[in-house]
């Protein structure tokens, strides 16, 4: 793998992937991927369909744990804790590392209730907070508040696409993470609630580490500080975005980037 | 017309008149027993014990026996039958153990009532010592009821998207947590419909409560769960066939009673079952 020094001072280590394989049954979705992750950075994943950047994604919150069937070998570091090590706690290492998923998923309740699920759930400190500080407070950094506030009781199925989107990022941040995944965020919605969730993103990495699997080479370009790129369950790739996508290193990265393969 | 015009036509016919196939014996059956039933209709008949070896008189005693007959299913179904579910919906593997557990609800359900009348008596009354009570009466129809609840619960909590259980994991929740909060609200009205759907089967037979609980005729209502009770389905089944010179308004008074109950119960879950496939969004 083509690779550059990132270790430039203000930037911060948080995720240290060490040589991880993942295997749906026999087949090795993922070979041998090392890859270091900054905080308060976007991230952004690109490659084609089953090349396994959604497999990757879901390994940093062992989401891909419920499926039967598959196994992760190799070290994911969180804060230099190996998230797979035997005596790792999943349910925690999830209000740590939050996600966001392709299709706008909101539960058929409140707009309030959606946001204070993970907050109740979770419990939080309720001589410091109260949950509606927790609720408005998470509705504001994810920019939606505005919209809202007047209707907090009602169905956040009754929102739009892209506000529902929000409201699910929203959610997502109610359990205060360090990192969020997202997974294909934009692609149910339409040019103008894409534009509103990419804001949010830049907005969101001052203050969390943002890994984002997309389709869209130009979102990639758009909004990330750094680009991977998968190839058939490999990382080819990875360096500061404007380099891959003015000087990619591999010949593989070329050709997707400019539409040649994939 | 050409051929397959006429083939059309014939096929719909066919289809039609067999769909109407089952709506006409219903319409005959409630027909006949409201127009003859009527007649017993009264206030006194619904409120009042039975008189001159039940020839005049109320139903009251069984009407009551009925309803805390599925009192007592419920209280004991409920619990077990959506627990199951859960269990079998949102836990269970795929293994040996529960494809045997699947198995025994399937074969529940094609057990016939007399049979579980005959268990009833054998293991409630007899061995566990209960006697001929509303005790055992209603452990037996639980049991019968059992596959009724389980598969309606198990359908409905398999229809709440995998999503939003991923979703609860993927914000710190446990397993549990997901299902207690997201999955069973969620299911809530089609486990309603099955409970009710099982109850009332329950509160129309008479062979699961011949030999555990129904009396022929008691002069006073149960004071406790170890206490014999009249039943409905039973008092029909009794006053049809053992009492010479019965009244036909007083029998046909008891099968509306016993209908009326059955159907209200079963409107009320369809009724509710339609409003929240209205609301459901997903």
């Amino acid at each position: 793998m083509i690779r550059v020094d990132q270790n430039k001072n203000h930037l911060v280590n948080k995720i240290s992937v060490e040589n991880l394989y993942f295997y749906y049954g026999k087949f090795p979705a993922l070979k041998d991927i090392t890859i270091q992750i900054q905080d308060r950075q976007i991230t952004a994943l690109i490659g084609p369909s089953g090349c396994g950047k959604s497999t990757f994604l879901r390994c940093l919150n062992r989401m891909n744990d419920t499926i039967p069937n598959t196994r992760a070998v190799g070290k994911v570091l969180l804060d230099d804790k190996n998230i797979y090590s035997p005596d790792a706690d999943v349910i925690n290492l999830r209000s740590k590392v939050g996600m966001v998923f392709q299709r706008p998923n909101p539960f058929p309740q409140s707009i309030y209730n959606n946001v204070a699920f993970g907050p109740r759930v979770l419990g939080f400190d309720k001589s410091t907070k109260n949950l509606d500080d927790i609720v408005e407070e998470s509705l504001r950094g994810a920019a939606l508040w505005d919209e809202v506030k007047d209707k907090l009781d009602q169905d956040a199925q009754a929102l739009s696409l892209g506000e529902q989107q929000r409201l699910c990022i929203a959610r997502t941040i109610a359990v205060k993470p360090d990192v969020i995944l997202m997974d294909e965020p934009c692609s149910a919605l339409d040019p103008i609630a894409t534009y509103e969730i990419e804001e949010l993103m830049r907005i969101l990495k001052e203050k969390y580490c943002i890994i984002i699997v997309t389709h869209s080479m130009q979102q990639a370009a758009r909004v990330s500080d750094w680009t991977g790129f998968f190839w058939l369950g490999e990382l080819v790739e990875f360096n500061h975005t404007h380099e891959i996508f003015t000087f990619p290193r591999s010949k593989l990265t070329h050709d997707y980037i400019s539409g040649r393969a994939g | 017309m050409s051929r397959r015009h006429w083939a059309q036509r014939a096929g719909f016919s066919l289809l039609a008149f067999s769909a109407l196939m089952v709506v006409i014996p219903i319409l005959i059956v409630i027909g006949s027993i409201v127009m003859r039933g009527m007649s017993a209709m009264s206030w006194e008949f619904l409120t009042q014990m039975p008189r001159d070896g039940m020839k005049a008189g109320g139903i009251f005693p069984a009407i009551v026996g009925t309803i805390l007959l599925m009192i007592g299913t419920a209280v004991v179904a409920i619990p077990v039958g959506v627990g199951s579910a859960i269990y079998l919906s949102e836990y269970a593997r795929d293994n040996f153990f529960t494809r045997s557990i699947r198995l025994a609800i399937v074969n529940l359900a094609g057990i016939p009532s007399v049979v579980y009348g005959l268990f009833g008596l054998g293991l409630f009354v007899i061995f566990l010592q209960f006697g001929t009570s509303i005790l055992s009466g209603s452990l037996t129809l639980a049991i019968m009821t059992l596959p009724i609840i389980i598969s309606a619960a198990e359908e409905a909590l398999r229809s709440v998207p995998t999503e939003f259980r991923t979703v609860s994991a993927s914000l710190g929740g446990t397993k549990w947590q997901g299902i207690r909060k997201i999955v069973l609200p969620q299911a809530l009205p089609g486990i309603i419909t099955g409970v009710i759907l099982g109850l009332l089967r329950a509160a129309g037979e008479t062979a699961p409560i011949l030999f555990t609980v129904a009396a022929f005729f008691l002069p006073k209502l149960p004071e406790s769960v170890f206490d014999q009770t009249m039943a409905l389905p039973y008092h029909l089944y009794v006053i049809s066939t053992q009492v010479p010179g019965m009244p036909l308004e007083i029998q046909y008074g008891t099968a509306l009673v016993l209908l009326v109950l059955v159907l209200t119960l079963n409107l009320g879950a369809s009724i509710l079952r339609s409003y929240f496939r209205r609301r459901r969004q997903w």
